[in-house]
């Protein structure tokens, strides 16, 4: 299955870009993604500790299991205010 | 229609975000807001470029109103944050809290900007003299209830 990878802040500096397709294998979940991320991108690997993440625009868990045409986001520790 | 919360790039206006509430039987509006300070960590900063997931970020501050009225049921909130390039002195971000009476206005809109820093995926990167810098504060996660309780105490402190 393919999903649409969003990072931000730093990560997306680090990938050099914000938007990613991905193939993953059935039964990925989000932590699996990130894991191939990595894998590709490994200044990535700062951020296992401190990420969060959301799928199809709501937060999420590294648990949870990832659909075909999914938008998994990856967020750096925030800062807004 | 004034939206109770936005993400826009477009420079907040105070008095807009006050229009948002319905103030029927409100006695007191606490409007905060927060602004771009030409000084961090003792680097001088030139300015800053905000950058969010603004589905979610909208999501964020939406749950923080509904947290907000579950603590304080009479407050009304609005919360527009800005996105995109700001120079010193700009508004980031701004809070309307109108209630029956002013302590809960002042408190529901702290709550609120502890809230903003603890979860809404929103991200400064600060350039300063020398350089540049993505600003990395909390790890996003509306469920840990020690941050959530950490944003009431100084709310009610």
């Amino acid at each position: 299955m393919r999903v649409t990878v969003r990072l931000f802040a730093r990560l997306r500096d680090i990938a050099g870009t914000g938007e990613l397709m991905r193939e993953a294998p059935a039964g990925a979940n989000v932590a699996s993604v990130w894991s191939s991320l990595v894998t590709d991108f490994p200044e990535l690997s700062a951020y296992e500790k401190s990420i969060s993440c959301a799928v199809n625009a709501d937060y999420s868990r590294f648990t949870a299991a990832v659909s075909d045409g999914d938008e998994i986001a990856f967020l750096p520790p925030v800062s807004g205010g | 229609m004034i939206p109770a919360t936005l993400i826009t790039a477009a420079p907040l206006d105070h008095a807009r975000l006050v229009a948002a509430l319905d103030t029927s039987g409100i006695g007191a509006v606490a409007a905060f807001l927060g602004l771009v300070r030409d000084h961090n960590k003792g680097r001088k900063v030139l300015h800053l470029e905000y950058e969010a997931y603004e589905p979610l970020a909208l999501r964020g501050l939406d749950l923080i109103v509904a947290e907000a009225r579950e603590k304080w049921p009479a407050v009304r909130l609005a919360i527009h944050h800005r996105i995109g390039r700001m120079e010193i002195g700009e508004a980031s971000v701004a809070i309307a809290a109108a209630s029956p009476h002013r302590a809960d206005a002042f408190a529901a809109s702290r709550y609120a900007i502890e809230r903003i820093k603890q979860i809404v995926p929103i991200w400064k990167h600060e350039y300063f003299e020398g350089g540049d810098v993505w600003i990395e504060g909390a790890t996003a996660d509306p469920d840990n209830a020690k941050a959530r309780e950490e944003a009431l105490r100084i709310a009610c402190a």
